[in-house]
Order: C-alpha cells, then sequence, then structure tokens
C-alpha cells in the first residue's frame, strides 16, 4: 500500500516538475484563488462541497485545468483521490476523479471513478450583484461492489446532480475577502458513493444541503468551514453530516494547497473519524 | 449540533449581504496616504500597466498625464477626500474598447502590485478594490 501511494505522488509530482517548466502560456484571465481547491470528487469547489466556482484560471475563451491529489488520513481509513479538470471559457468544467479508500482495520479498499460536469449558469463570483450560479453532476461508478452490495446498497453506479451558488465579498466583514457558497445536492449515494447508491432503508433521491464560509487573511491565506449533510440509506450504520475546518494557501495561479482538519464522525459503524486532509492543486 | 454553526453561517451570510455602507467618512483617503499617496500610488499603477503585456495596448493612444491626473481625482473622491473627479464618466470612457473581463482582472492584479509596493494595508486595499470592483459593468464589453 505504501508503495503505492508513494508511486502516485511521486507521479504527481513529476507532473508538477513538467508543468512548471513549461514556459507556455497557461489560463490567468481571473483573480488569484478565484479558482478553489478540488473537491475529494473532483469537481473545483473547497474540500468536500463543490463550488459555483469552475477550476483553473481560464476566464472567457481561455482553456485550463487542473491536476490534483486528494489525501484523508482519519482513524481506521484513509482516502486517496488522483483527479484532473479541464475548464473550457470560465463556462464548462469537466472532471475526472479517482477514489481509494483504504480500510486500515478491516483489510481491503473501496474504489471508485468519478467523472463530472459542471456548467455556470449565471452571474459571476466577484462582480455584479447575483451570485454566481452553476449546475453540476457527477457520475460515480463503484469498482468494489460486493462489500457496498453485502451491506444492502442497491446499486453500484449513480449520479449526482446539483445547483451551487457561490459568492464573494472584496470587503467583507473586518475589511477582509469572504466567500460564501450554498449546494443543494440530489443524491443517492452512500458515504459519497463509496458504498454504493441507495439501500435498505430508502432507495429514492434525496435533497441535501451544502456549506462553506471562507475569509482571506490576505491574498493566499483563506480560513474557513464546510458542512456537508449526508443521506442515510443504509440500515446497517447510520450515516452521518461531515465537516471541517480548513486553511488554504494560494501563493500563486500555479499552485494551491489546502489542508483541513476533518471530523467525519462514524463511517460504516467505525466511531470518531477525525483527522487531517490535504489538497495539492496544480492549475494549467 | 449542527444548528448553532448554521445559525452562525446564515446570521454572516444575512450580514454580508447588505449593501457596503458609502465611505462616508474619509478614513479610506487617509489609508491610502491623501492626496500625495494617492498620486503616488497612481503613478506606480500606471507604470504596472505599462509593463503589464496583457493590457498595455489599450493604453497606445492615451494621454499619460492626463489618465494619472484623473485617476488621482477619482479615487481621491470616492474615498472620501476633498476632490471632484472633473473626467468623463465611466461608460463613456470605455465604450468601443470591449475591455474582458479579462483584461479587467488584469488592472485589478496592476492595482494590488501598485498597493504593495506602497506597502498599503490589506482592509485598505480590499476597500478600493471593492469601490472598483462595483465598476465592472461601467467598464467591460462596451
Ligand atoms: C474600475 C476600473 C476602471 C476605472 C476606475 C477606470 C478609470 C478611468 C479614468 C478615470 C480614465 C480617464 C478618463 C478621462 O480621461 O476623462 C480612464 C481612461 C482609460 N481607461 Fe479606464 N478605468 C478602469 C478600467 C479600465 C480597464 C480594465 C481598461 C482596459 C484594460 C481601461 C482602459 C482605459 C483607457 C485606454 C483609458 C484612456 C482613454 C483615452 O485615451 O482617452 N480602463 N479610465
Amino acid at each position: 500500500m505504501y508503495g503505492k501511494d508513494f508511486a502516485m505522488v511521486r507521479v504527481f509530482f513529476l507532473i508538477m516538475l513538467a508543468v512548471s517548466v513549461v514556459p507556455a502560456a497557461h489560463a490567468e484571465g481571473r483573480l488569484l484563488a478565484t479558482g478553489g481547491a478540488t473537491t475529494i470528487e473532483g469537481s473545483a469547489g473547497g474540500g468536500i462541497v463543490p463550488w459555483a466556482t469552475l477550476s483553473s484560471y481560464a476566464a472567457e475563451g481561455e482553456w485550463g485545468g487542473t491536476v490534483q491529489l486528494n489525501y484523508a488520513d482519519v482513524e481506521d481509513y484513509q482516502l486517496d483521490v488522483v483527479g484532473a479538470t479541464l475548464n473550457y471559457g470560465n463556462r464548462l468544467e469537466l472532471s475526472y476523479a479517482r477514489q481509494d479508500f483504504s480500510l486500515s482495520r478491516l483489510g481491503g479498499s473501496l474504489k471508485q471513478d468519478i467523472y463530472g460536469v459542471k456548467v455556470r449558469v449565471a452571474g459571476d463570483v466577484i462582480y455584479g450583484e447575483l451570485p454566481q450560479f452553476s449546475i453540476g453532476m457527477q457520475h460515480k461508478r463503484n469498482q468494489t461492489f460486493a462489500l457496498p452490495q453485502a451491506v444492502g446498497a442497491r446499486s453500484d453506479s449513480g449520479t449526482d446532480y446539483y445547483l451551487a451558488a457561490t459568492k464573494a465579498w472584496l470587503d467583507g466583514p473586518f475589511h477582509r475577502t469572504w466567500l460564501a457558497n450554498i449546494t443543494l445536492r440530489a443524491t443517492k449515494a452512500n458515504e459519497t458513493g463509496l458504498l454504493g447508491f441507495g439501500g435498505d432503508l430508502n432507495n429514492d433521491y434525496e435533497l441535501m444541503t451544502e456549506a462553506s464560509v471562507g475569509m482571506f487573511l490576505n491574498r493566499h491565506w483563506i480560513v474557513g468551514v464546510e458542512y456537508r449533510q449526508k443521506p442515510n440509506n443504509l440500515g446497517f450504520a447510520a450515516e452521518q453530516d461531515w465537516h471541517d475546518v480548513f486553511v488554504g494557501w494560494f501563493p500563486n495561479k500555479r499552485f494551491a494547497v489546502v489542508g483541513a482538519y476533518t471530523n467525519l464522525k462514524t463511517i460504516a459503524g467505525a466511531p470518531e473519524q477525525k483527522g487531517f486532509y490535504i489538497n495539492l492543486q496544480v492549475s494549467l | 449540533m449542527f444548528r448553532p454553526v448554521i445559525m452562525s453561517l446564515a446570521l454572516l451570510l444575512g450580514s454580508m449581504v447588505m449593501p457596503a455602507q458609502a465611505a462616508s467618512d474619509d478614513s479610506l483617503y487617509q489609508a491610502l496616504g491623501q492626496q500625495q499617496g494617492i498620486s503616488a500610488l497612481m503613478e506606480t499603477f500606471i507604470l504596472e500597466i505599462a509593463d503589464d503585456e496583457r493590457i498595455v495596448h489599450h493604453f497606445e493612444k492615451t494621454d499619460i498625464e492626463r489618465l494619472h491626473r484623473m485617476l488621482t481625482e477619482q479615487i481621491c473622491e470616492l474615498s472620501g477626500g476633498p476632490c471632484s473627479y472633473s473626467g468623463d464618466d465611466m461608460v463613456t470612457v470605455h465604450t468601443g474598447m470591449n475591455v474582458t473581463t479579462a483584461e479587467f482582472n488584469a488592472l485589478v492584479e496592476d492595482l494590488i502590485a501598485a498597493m504593495e509596493q506602497h506597502e498599503i494595508a490589506v482592509s485598505a486595499q480590499n476597500r478600493l478594490l471593492a469601490i472598483l470592483a462595483a465598476m465592472h459593468k461601467e467598464v467591460v464589453n462596451l
């Protein structure tokens, strides 16, 4: 397992190195940090909540993209995510993420692939009165359905649909720049899909609320909180809402690092899943 | 356990949605270093623009001395200082330039770079940027 992790990290740093020495014009038509970070499901946003903002710094007429690595280490589990996004014209975002969730106590792992599409439908995160609105979907394919099925999940694939609104206030409280996001998500996913979709308790779409609020200390550092409501479809173990407290560092338009302290509470019956989360992102 | 978190989020959002109060005082003008500070800041700002290949082409035929004078007057007035802007209105000035949002952002970055060089506090930077960002629709895509 460590061998595999290490290889992944190495590949990632090779990519980072490669893109940072390529002098090719990279998309930079938007302001620093407006590309956000990348969620564990591959969409641009915070750590666990997709935002209305699109990945990278591509503005109208530009192509942009990101490659990223997420890693979370809580009491009994580790989550590895590798992913990439493409953004055309700050209008359309395509994303792919591969999640690998290791069960350190039980052994083995749960894996899924997530294909995402997001479209900015109205507004701009900074300019104008309205927030920026985007709609998106995340199509998820669980690659390890035996365990989810055994605990009552109904399907090995599912699609989440969401509407997100994000707004930044350049001169918010304390004369700091603030950012707030609300996302409504229709989903059947159990533990984001790692435990499959639908279950013995419920097999219908349900609407979940997710939110993030952050304050920029200066142009490079942001601190904030996130909350994600989750459904409860499986009788074998109650699923719980997630939250985290994060710090993001945006040294330039190429790199971003987000670290979070998260409490995922009880996952699949194992309580007190507290720990750290990190997201490394390179924008192209 | 999340109720208090959500309620404080809602309160926070509510307070941020309220329009930023107009600068009825001159504290921003003071923070920018008054007339002299603003004039020096605008000079650095124009030098940043001159160095910025993303937007400098717009200024090829511009009377730079007038631009400097007009920007200084305008920022002085908007920040609550004892000036009144005597130039043309924003829509008239920028009509026909087809300024894009990316170019507007480039100009914002040049202003931030200038403010950094003048060691203006982040709070004052944010106040000035918010005033200028509100003029986005009077400048872009005209
Ligand atoms: C909020 C942002 C902006 C403000 C407050 C602003 C302000 C001004 C002012 C006060 C003038 C002088 C008007 C006069 O001579 O009567 C001016 C002129 C000009 N602005 Fe802007 N401007 C902004 C954004 C932009 C952007 C983004 C561009 C292009 C990238 C731009 C390009 C120009 C040019 C080329 C002129 C000179 C016009 C001429 O040669 O007569 N401005 N602007």
